[in-house]
């Protein structure tokens, strides 16, 4: 393995992080949509939480595909074929989340609205219970041939592991939108979120001890790396005990944080279970590794320099939007 | 001769190009869209008329359900290579992913962003500040295009590259020839060009069935206005930049140009050009034809000597130079009535193009009621509101069928890029689900915009571009005012 496969190794990790600290919490509040705004108006508020900024967060999905493609197309190739479906249904419900806001907004009836208000939650909520299902399914094992072709049955990715993650992803999506709209709205939304959330995080506890225990049994995390996969699995547990912890003590930060670094630490924890491969195959002799799935040197050379330069800059003005609409939104009872 | 059968290839095949081409009728159309509203918003910044910044703010809600479809499909896109054609990802991985993440980091974020910030903050940045953003837009996106199409561009004439002994793929030698790849920069103009025209034509057609109705008569014969003087630069322009493309292909696709002219047997001197022809694909002969002599030469050389080689010499020629590697069986002819009719269909309608943007001049000068008088002129101007998507569409299908029997032209062809592991079952299914999300987001764009333009231009209740500041009112989509801050 060479330094620049280990580093875009390293910075797909970095991507997919980003990915899910930002849409994390995006998911969250789209799947609030239908259940935690009780009516229209509030529901205006709910989605102009994100409304500047889900597309932006989107594409650090796009740019870790993109990635993914540029630095490892063995990977790239062999995860979107082998999860064809999982992958198809995220897309369909991105699809209808992603349309749903702009279209929402523009209906006349209401039976319209209402249509799209389900598009928006059940498109969140389904996104984010796949996303946890596929990655999930992937460290398990999968049936993989020497081509790199991989050939799974339903119940490859189906299972009770995988189901697990999913839930446990969702619920942290959820935790995260709600520590999310409690650091965007003032008045009743505001209390509401940090009611439900004192509810939520002990089942959020109980979702991340089974996925742990599950993990024991299904993966060959803790045995191939039992000292770093414990000490990730511990700080997830603690960082969500401090968002907990924010939410009792009303330290609205401290919980958005926190909730953020634990979605970022359930990435960490895949990747560095992977670690050195990329795909995990049923017979170890046809795992994909990362020094024999990626681009030629020259490319990843390159990606590295264009890569270094490029994103600095978008991170200036990305964070600089962030600041522009760095405002509290009213509750919609406030203004009557 | 083209399989669209009910298997892996036909059916990753029809998906491919069924998703492209709807995501292809969004993306001229906002690129185009985006530029027409900054040139909107910059006449409002410099002479400060509020009508020049009502239009931007209206025509600016078409782009942005366009831009919403637009960007919800373009994830199809980059998933399906993997999905659907993981040989070809695993083949092309060095040299396309390259331009593919780039195009998210470069282009994408900042579309993305000041979308964001050009919808949302109409009433909190100077006026220049905010003219910007659209600019960054339109900047952004058109970004995007260069290099998905420095993607495409390889994929038609691969430059700055090796094949991997040990691996067989393809490997970036060089990645300044695959940024100065001839082919991107005879079609990215083009697409640029094409994208203008689009969002000019569709602005000026909405514009006409208004006119009919005689609603807002001042706002938008002055939209027609700028429309039309966009629309006529740059349907001459793609007339030029497809003029380019055609005399550009001649040496490097000849099998391509041969098919668009409908030509089987080499050309003579005479220089005889098929205006319509009937074809005979089976046996490679043309069954009737009306030709006109020496056009052909005008526009493959731009004078009147010279021939153009025909399909049937074009096909022994890569048979003699692809046999060894590829075998005697494979078919090397082009799906020749699509590239014929498409050719066609989009020279014609460039012509009408420019023809309509000088008529509807003349007629819609500032002293002249000709506009509202003839109405059959704004009838055709209504329909033609629809046919930039179709020329697109054709444009493509040169493009992408003219290729055949290649993705990656003499070096992969289309049943080796396939994914093998993905079952009919699973491809059939998100075929059929992908077409009814297809169908009904069409739908919903089309009432979208047709709600607008009935709403009309003094209408407030838009969403988008109420303020999220706590402190002003414009929290509530429903209260008047949210919309005008002036
Ligand atoms: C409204 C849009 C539009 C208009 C008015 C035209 N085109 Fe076009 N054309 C396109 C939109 C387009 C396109 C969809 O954007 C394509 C597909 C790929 C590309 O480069 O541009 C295209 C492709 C394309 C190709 C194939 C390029 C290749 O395979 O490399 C040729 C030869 C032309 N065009 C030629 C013309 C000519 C001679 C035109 C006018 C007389 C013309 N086009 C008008
Ligand atoms: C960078 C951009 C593009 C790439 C990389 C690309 C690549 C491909 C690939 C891999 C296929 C399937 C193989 C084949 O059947 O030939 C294909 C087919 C097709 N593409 Fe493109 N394409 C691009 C842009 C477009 C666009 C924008 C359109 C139209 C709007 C388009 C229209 C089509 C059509 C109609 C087909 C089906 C033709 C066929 O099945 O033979 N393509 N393209
Ligand atoms: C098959 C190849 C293609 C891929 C993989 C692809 C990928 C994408 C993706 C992922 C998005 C969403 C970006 C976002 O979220 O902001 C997108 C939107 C966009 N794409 Fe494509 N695309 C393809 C073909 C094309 C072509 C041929 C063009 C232009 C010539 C183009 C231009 C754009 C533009 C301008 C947008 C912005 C959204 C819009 O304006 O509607 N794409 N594309």
């Amino acid at each position: 393995m060479t330094s620049l496969q280990l580093l875009w190794f390293i910075l797909i990790n970095v991507l997919f992080s980003g990915f899910f600290f930002l849409e994390g919490f995006d998911f969250g509040v789209g799947m609030l949509i239908k259940s935690f705004a009780r009516n229209s108006a509030e529901r205006d508020v709910v989605i102009k939480t994100i409304g500047p900024h889900w597309d932006g967060n989107e594409v650090w999905l796009i740019t870790a595909g993109g990635a993914m493609f540029a630095s490892f197309p063995m990977w790239y190739a062999t995860l979107f074929s082998g999860f064809y479906l999982v992958l198809f249904l995220i897309l369909a419900a991105l699809i209808f989340r992603g349309v749903s806001f702009e279209f929402r907004a523009n209906m006349e009836t209401k039976r319209w609205k209402t249509f799209w208000e389900w598009a928006g939650t059940l498109g969140s909520g389904c996104a984010a219970f796949l996303f946890g299902m596929l990655f999930t399914a992937m460290i398990k094992g999968m049936p993989i041939d020497k081509n790199g072709d991989m050939t799974a049955h339903f119940t490859d990715y189906v299972n009770l592991f995988s189901i697990v993650g999913g839930v446990a992803v969702t619920v942290l999506c959820l935790v995260h939108g709600l520590n999310f709209i409690r650091l965007k709205t003032s008045g009743s939304l505001r209390d509401r979120a940090r009611a439900w959330n004192k509810v939520l995080y002990p089942v959020l506890f109980a979702g991340e001890v089974v996925f742990a225990l599950l993990l024991f049994f299904s993966t060959d995390f803790f045995t191939k790396k039992p000292l770093s996969t414990t000490l990730i699995v511990a700080f997830l547990v603690v960082v969500t005990a401090l968002a907990y912890w924010g939410v009792l003590g009303n330290h609205e930060w401290l919980s958005f944080i926190g909730s953020g670094l634990s979605l970022i630490s359930v990435v960490v924890l895949i990747f560095n279970g992977l670690f050195p491969r990329v795909m995990v195959a049923n017979n170890p002799a046809y795992s994909l590794l990362i020094k024999n799935s990626s681009n030629s040197p020259y490319t990843l050379h390159l990606m590295t320099i264009l890569t270094f330069t490029i994103l600095p800059i978008v991170l200036v003005y990305f964070i600089w939007s962030y600041w522009v609409f760095y405002k509290r939104l009213a509750s919609p009872k406030q203004q009557a | 001769m083209i399989n669209f059968g009910l298997d892996i290839l036909g059916l990753a095949r029809f998906q491919f190009g069924m998703t492209t081409v709807f995501h292809f009728f969004f993306v001229p159309f906002s690129i185009g869209l985006a530029f027409v509203v900054a040139v909107m918003e910059t006449m409002y910044a410099i002479k400060g008329d509020q009508d020049y910044k009502k239009m931007a703010q209206f025509w600016g809600k078409m782009f942005l359900y366009s831009f919403a479809v637009g960007v919800v499909t373009g994830i199809i896109q980059e998933f399906q290579f993997g999905m659907n054609w993981s040989y070809y990802s695993r083949f092309m991985g060095d040299i396309f992913g390259a331009p593919l993440a780039i195009e998210a980091l470069a282009a994408f974020f900042m579309e993305s962003t000041f979308i964001g910030m050009w919808m949302f903050t109409w009433d909190r940045f100077n006026k220049w500040v905010h003219v910007l953003f659209i600019w960054l837009v339109m900047f952004g996106s058109s970004l995007s295009a260069l290099w998905i199409l420095a993607a495409n561009s390889f994929m038609q004439n691969p430059v700055g590259y090796i094949i991997n002994k040990q691996t067989g793929h393809v490997q970036m030698t060089s990645f300044g020839d695959i940024v100065g790849n001839p082919q991107l920069w005879n079609e990215f103009p083009h697409v640029i060009f094409g994208s203008f025209v689009t969002a000019a034509f569709v602005v000026a057609g909405c514009a006409a069935w208004r006119l009919l109705k005689k609603d807002h008569v001042p706002f938008y014969r002055k939209s027609l206005q700028v429309v039309l003087v966009i629309g006529l630069i740059f349907s001459l322009g793609s007339i030029a930049s497809g003029d380019t493309q055609t005399r550009y292909l001649i040496n490097n696709q000849p099998m391509k140009v041969a098919a668009m002219e409908g030509l089987y047997k080499n050309s003579t001197q005479k220089g005889e050009w098929t205006a319509v022809a009937g074809f005979n694909t089976k046996q490679h002969k043309t069954t009737w034809s009306v030709d006109i002599p020496y056009v052909l030469n005008l526009l493959s050389y731009h004078k009147l000597s010279g021939t153009v080689t025909g399909m049937n010499q074009v096909n022994k020629e890569l048979h003699a130079k692809y046999d060894k590697k590829y075998g005697k069986d494979i078919n090397y002819y082009v799906p020749t009535k699509t590239l014929f009719w498409s050719f066609r269909i989009m020279s014609g309608a460039a012509a009408l193009f420019a023809l309509i943007a000088i008529v509807g001049l003349i007629m819609n000068r500032k002293k002249s009621q000709a506009i509202l008088n003839q109405r059959w002129f704004l009838y055709i101007m209504g329909i033609c509101l629809w046919l930039p998507f179709i020329v697109n569409t054709a444009g493509w299908f040169i493009t992408e069928f003219g290729r055949y029997p290649w993705v990656v032209y003499g070096l992969l062809t289309i049943a080796d890029a396939v994914s093998p592991n993905v079952s009919v079952a699973s491809l059939l299914t998100s075929n059929i689900i992908y077409f009814l999300m297809f169908a009904g987001m069409g739908l919903v764009m089309v009432v979208l915009c047709h709600r607008t333009l009935k709403a009309g231009p003094d209408a407030d209740n838009v969403e988008g571009y109420t303020s999220t500041t706590a402190n002003d009112q414009a929290i509530d989509p429903y209260s008047k005012g949210a919309f005008n801050h002036d």
